[in-house]
């Protein structure tokens, strides 16, 4: 690449980020896929289309989320001064409704009446059977079985909203086997069933577009920082699972070299004990779900089991454009382990009176290590991609309490 | 010629439509495969397809990913299977063994080592499911350059333009998906499927595989009637799960559904 060269003009036509992404699927699927590249590229330019996409964003949502200076927490930790966008306001409780809304909107457009996604922790279902909703679709999540046992309340408000919740009980029965399982509805159903993924990975399009729908969250963010602090952060971080709240943040800023940009991936047990959900930190290039990326596998290229505090972070592939964005340097990837995510969870809810989703701690407990190796007249911009109310009970229980 | 090609001439030559069990490597037991395999041939297999377990069998049904499973809690790697083709080579140096599975394993193994492997084992040909032919360059040349055939799927949803990548880039045979699912007759289902062959030979004279979906001996008849091949594998692998406590009897189970549709297929 030229060292002038934009960052932000990724993928290219066949959809790879470098040797990342691509479209890894069986003959069975490229009908689909095809017909969605179509109607992606058609409406994403489309005014018309956009429109309706930005005032659902305003009003359903309750988009711009404000940017917020958590000043105590700051002082507290030492250092830069850390700001944080706040995704855990939107309607839904996090940054993934923005992703939901766009794609639902296109199904529509695309004459679509059923509406399938997987989920692992919960909270793309529910904000896929929320717009599913509001739209009027037909709505199948697919939830692995262990998922569904730990997310009780998510499985519930998913049947409110009118979704019928899928068990799936193969594989490990968590995210990556209900993404296998919602891809097989989807080969069979195509003609009627349009496929909301809910992270920037998969086979193209998918990576791309759900980023176009999430970097709603930087370019925002860009502006606001600009408008309350008259100049561009000094770092970005962003927790990385399939990364789209990271990538929502981050590529705005792609091309602003003097910004820094982490992503923070889950440790879990730690690194060094193999029980983590790292691939990008710990794990090596290979194919699944469709892309070529960082994975967790085995010497026998096997996917193994992920091990994180957050179901949101539980997953062994990462999205394609930060593989790429790991090879060629422009943004790093840190780990950070479940006691420090826990930490950061206590130490912002106590400074701040947020409650920020176990995901999102993982971003605050680094921008925290970050923040305090930096001077008070720097700024740290974090992305709290959503709110801690889901994680009520494995907080209480990792204490003690039954609540 | 290769093996696989060479095998299908020989069929036309006979009047008989080629008949591919598929069944996955180490399902239920790695010492099992190889008679099984042996047991297929005897039953009237003319090509077998052997399944390279994978973790996330994306294309395939539960029936084949709890195969995959089972053959996975024994830690089948890509080299175990190699060790099974060439042990049923010692015995059988003529019916074409195509490795079905998905690209992962290949990729951590590299396409040229997993080439020149599965050549020197015996292996005749690659299914590789989740690689269409868009991402396929490097991994048909890698197989190539071993004489290995590069079998694709084709499916009810791939228009000409597609056909003919899929032509372009095969070899060996062409592996057409009749989608699960679809409702109506048997006989419309048929009809589809026949219109859908007539157009994949408009772009290529290789032989047409027909799979998924293959049940049972009837159906098996109507189908040699229109393809050159007819695959069948959840059929199979059924058998070998209903029996998995009494696996003695899993050969003879495999063997008498494999001749039934023998049988009917060439009653034709």
């Amino acid at each position: 690449m030229e060292k002038n060269e934009s960052f932000t003009n990724m993928p290219d036509e066949r959809g790879h980020f470098g040797p990342y992404g691509g479209i890894f699927v069986a003959e069975t699927l490229m009908g689909a896929l095809q017909e969605l590249r179509q109607a992606y590229e058609k409406y994403l330019v489309d005014p018309v289309f956009l429109a309706e996409l930005d005032a659902d964003l305003q009003h359903y949502v309750g988009r711009p989320s404000p940017i917020y200076h958590a000043e105590r927490l700051s002082r507290e930790n030492g250092g830069a001064q850390i700001y944080l966008k706040r995704e855990d306001l939107n309607h839904t409780g996090a940054h993934k409704v923005n992703n939901t809304i766009g794609q639902a909107l296109l199904a529509k457009r695309m004459g679509k009446t059923r509406i399938i996604a997987e989920t692992g922790a919960g909270q793309h279902g529910v904000a896929t059977a929320t717009v599913a909703a509001r739209l009027g679709l037909e709505c199948v999540v697919y939830m692995g079985e262990v998922d569904v046992a730990r997310q009780e309340a998510n499985v519930y408000r998913m049947r409110l909203l009118g979704t019928g919740v899928r068990s799936v009980c193969s594989g490990c029965r968590t995210l990556k086997d209900a993404l296998n399982e919602a891809m097989r509805d989807w080969v069979a159903t195509v003609d009627n069933t349009f496929y909301i993924i809910g992270t920037v990975a998969g086979p193209h399009p998918y990576p791309a577009m759900v980023r176009d729908f999430q970097t709603i969250i930087g370019r925002e963010a860009r502006q606001q920082i600009q408008d309350m602090t008259g100049s561009l952060p000094d770092a970005l971080v962003a927790c990385v699972g399939g990364g789209s709240n990271a990538i929502g943040l981050f590529h705005p800023f792609l091309d602003d070299k003097e910004v820094a940009i982490y992503g923070v991936e889950a440790a879990g047990e730690g690194l060094e004990t193999g029980h983590h959900a790292a691939p990008l930190c710990a794990g090596d290039p290979g194919v699944l779900h469709g892309n070529r990326t960082y994975l967790m596998e085995d010497s026998d290229g096997q996917i193994i089991e992920t091990h994180s505090i957050s179901a949101g972070l539980d997953y062994p592939g990462v999205g394609p454009e930060h593989a790429w964005l790991k090879d060629m340097g422009r943004a790093n990837y840190v780990a950070i382990d479940d006691q420090e995510a826990l930490a950061a969870f206590h130490l912002l809810t106590r400074t701040e009176g947020i409650i920020p989703a176990l995901e999102s701690s993982h971003a605050v407990a680094y921008a925290l290590q970050l923040a305090a190796g930096m001077r008070p007249d720097q700024k740290v911009l974090v992305n709290l991609s959503g709110r801690g109310d889901k994680d009520m009970h494995t907080v209480a229980a990792i204490e003690g309490i039954q609540i | 010629m290769s093996r696989i090609s060479a095998c299908f001439a020989d069929l036309k030559n006979r009047g008989r439509t080629a008949l591919l069990p598929f069944i996955t490597a180490g399902d239920p037991h790695p010492d099992l495969t190889v008679g099984f395999m042996h047991d297929l041939v005897e039953a009237g297999a003319d090509i077998i397809e052997l399944g390279v377990p994978f973790s996330d069998p994306m294309a395939d049904g539960p029936v084949i990913q709890r195969a995959s499973e089972r053959a996975l809690k024994h830690h089948v790697s890509l080299r175990d299977v190699f060790g099974m083709v060439e042990a049923f080579r010692r015995t059988n140096e003529q019916t074409p063994v195509i490795l079905m599975g998905y690209l992962n394993p290949i990729e951590v193994m590299g396409y040229e080592e997993f080439a020149r492997s599965a050549a020197q084992a015996g292996v005749d040909g690659a299914l590789t499911v989740d690689v269409p032919p868009e991402e396929s360059h490097d991994l048909v040349q890698a197989l190539r350059a071993e004489a290995l055939d590069a079998v694709f799927l084709a499916a009810p949803t791939s228009h000409r333009q597609r056909l003919e990548m899929i032509a372009d880039a095969a070899s060996g045979f062409v592996y057409y998906v009749s989608l699960k699912g679809v409702t109506g007759s048997a006989n419309l289902v048929l009809d589809e499927v026949a219109a859908k062959l007539k157009e994949i030979r408009e772009v290529t004279d290789m032989p047409l595989g027909v799979g998924f979906g293959i049940k049972d001996a009837q159906m098996a008849a109507a189908m040699a009637k229109i393809a050159d091949a007819v695959v069948v594998g959840s059929a199979l692998v059924s058998r070998i799960e209903a029996n998995i406590s009494k696996p003695d009897k899993i050969g003879a189970e495999l063997k008498q559904l494999l001749q039934e549709m023998r049988t009917a297929m060439d009653a034709n």
